[in-house]
């Protein structure tokens, strides 16, 4: 942060503006409200104020069954809404003491690391249209709509997904799914490539965006900050590599690390990320080979429903479709944390059970929410037009935000 | 998994700290305790500064709410040694008419809207917290929506009302 001129009481310029940078401003992609108080062009202070479409996701998710709480997660990031679905499977899954076949775990492995990619290439295109490229963005958006048609082939949908069901997915991947997964592969690395040129020594970039909003390890830890952020700080805390789910201890990828926290840094951190996330799938792929390939799901007929054909024509399954949507099965009364490494950062859910159908009391642990505090406090001393790449590059989700 | 396991965690925490702290269980691995407020800030802090155990990072602060119970109000602290890969979990429940708690914020400035929140949902008052506003609902909201006792809908919605159903 660095030192500006204060300006005394008997200064005749001693004013400062009060700017309301949102709540709807286009600037900063999403409701989010900072009031700031401006010296200039110099934030002397700001505050945050949250909440603009808070839904209440907590208290609604305490009279939803578990199944129907997976399109609540769908809306928390819903730049990446497959983590989002798939933690949130996990987690249930956790609590019952569900196995998974691996091909299950590869299938999920392979639909996060594409949600991730395409959060990070909103993230940093987004991040180049803020320093004035618009071309980047562009080039790049063309993958992410590869991606959605990849979900689309999976689940039907593309941005708030619903993807996958607790004990595996709704259905089999078909061959248009794997054929668009390695069409993407081929032709992504090129775009990233391009992509990467256009900005990594790119003069204007970089001076636009190198020691702007640097944060030091210390600071970014005792903020409880994590993902991509916090890991451009040095501080190599990945919650796949740290506490693998999903049989990611079956992958071979690094966690790219940053220095001094910078937004250029960030940048540099998420792209990273989408390489060892192509070099994720690419595995995953290969390992699908040895795999049987009609196993989508485990066999837990008490947790996941049985095909709509097999309900009207079998009598046991006809048994378990009522169960499950009456909520019938007992489930156990404990409480479990489970985390996975959302694009944003470690995103957590926090379940207390009582053994009925739905949550006694789950908590999400939001990285936008945790991340966004530093916003007002580091953006004091700072340029406003830095503080709006900044805003970028922390990637603020604000429906992960308010939840 | 870690690089000291929940035993040895609890019984350094249980001779630094004696009585101070009842076992709850270890559901899925993760070590869980229960103390009181008066201790609270004393054990994270603790936790948080010893050289061995390094829980350095703060990964939660939420509350629950059971209102049977004679303590209704329970804060439940996640946190995470990141150098030994270890988490525990502590828990701090208080009767209804007392709310009121030791703030973390002077440990971790995470803290900060972590408590606001809880606040926020579950009326638990911060003492010592800079800043103690509501943080997602409206300022001058009365209730504390996350306490069982406040109805997912509205109750006095016309409506939903049976009779417009032919009920």
């Amino acid at each position: 942060m660095q030192n500006h001129p204060v300006y005394t009481d008997n200064d005749p310029q001693n004013e400062l503006s009060t700017l309301n940078l949102g709540p709807t401003h286009p600037a900063t992609h999403g409701v989010f409200q900072n009031v700031l108080q401006l010296d200039g062009e110099r934030i002397v202070s700001g505050v945050s104020t949250i909440g603009y479409i808070h839904r209440a996701f907590e208290k609604i998710a305490e009279h939803r069954p578990f199944y129907q709480i997976t399109p609540l997660t769908d809306r928390l990031n819903y730049c990446s809404s497959p983590i989002n679905n798939m933690g949130w499977h996990m987690t249930v899954e956790k609590l019952l003491g569900i196995e998974m076949p691996k091909r299950v775990d590869y299938l999920r492995v392979i639909v996060m690391e594409l949600a991730r990619i395409s959060d990070h290439i909103v993230c940093n295109g987004v991040l180049g249209v803020d320093t004035g490229a618009f071309t980047g963005f562009l080039y790049m958006m063309e993958h992410r709509e590869a991606i959605y048609e990849i979900y689309e082939e999976v689940c039907g949908s593309r941005l708030t997904t619903n993807i996958g069901r607790i004990g595996g997915f709704e259905r089999n991947f078909n061959t248009i799914a794997f054929d668009k997964l390695r069409k993407f592969l081929k032709t992504f690395p090129k775009t990233l490539k391009e992509f990467e040129s256009l900005f990594n020594r790119n003069r204007i970039f970089v001076d636009r965006t190198r020691d702007v909003a640097a944060v030091t390890a210390e600071d970014a830890l005792s903020y409880s900050w994590s993902g991509p952020i916090l890991r451009a700080t040095g501080v190599d805390y990945d919650v796949r590599a740290m506490n693998p789910y999903s049989s990611y201890e079956d992958f071979e990828f690094e966690v790219p690390v940053g220095t001094n926290g910078d937004v250029y840094n960030r940048f540099l951190v998420r792209n990273e990320e989408m390489w060892q996330s192509l070099r994720i799938i690419e595995q995953a792929l290969a390992k699908l080979e040895k795999e049987p390939t009609d196993i989508f799901h485990a066999d837990v007929p008490d947790f996941y429903l049985p095909p709509k054909e097999e309900v009207y024509n079998n009598m046991e399954a006809l048994i378990y479709h009522f169960k499950i949507v009456m909520g019938e099965v007992p489930t156990p009364t404990t409480e479990v944390y489970h985390s996975v490494e959302g694009a944003n950062g470690e995103l957590g859910f926090y379940l207390v059970n009582d053994g009925g159908r739905s949550p006694y009391r789950l908590h999400f642990r939001r990285p936008s929410f945790i991340n966004y505090q530093m916003y007002a406090p580091m953006s004091r001393g700072m340029l406003l037009s830095d503080a709006i790449i900044n805003m970028s590059s922390l990637n603020v989700i604000a429906g992960e935000l308010d939840a | 998994m870690g690089k000291f396991s929940n035993e040895e965690l609890l019984n350094k925490l249980n001779a630094e700290f004696p009585e101070q702290l009842t076992l709850v269980g270890e559901p899925f691995g993760l070590l869980t305790l229960e103390t009181g407020k008066d201790n609270i800030i004393a054990i994270l802090s603790y936790l948080k500064n010893d050289a061995a155990l390094q829980f350095i990072y703060l990964t939660d602060i939420t509350a629950i709410h059971y209102p049977e119970q004679e303590k209704q109000i329970g804060v439940i602290y996640h946190l995470h040694s990141l150098v030994n890969n270890v988490r525990i979990r502590l828990k701090v429940f208080m009767t209804d008419g007392d709310v009121h708690m030791p703030t973390a914020t002077e440990l971790w400035n995470g803290a900060n809207w972590m408590e606001r929140e809880t606040y926020d949902f579950f009326g638990v008052i911060f003492d010592g917290h800079p800043d103690l506003r509501r943080i997602l609902n409206v300022d001058d909201m009365t209730a504390f929506p996350m306490r069982k006792e406040f109805p997912l809908e509205d109750p006095n919605r016309v409506d939903k009302k049976d009779y417009f159903f032919g009920r």
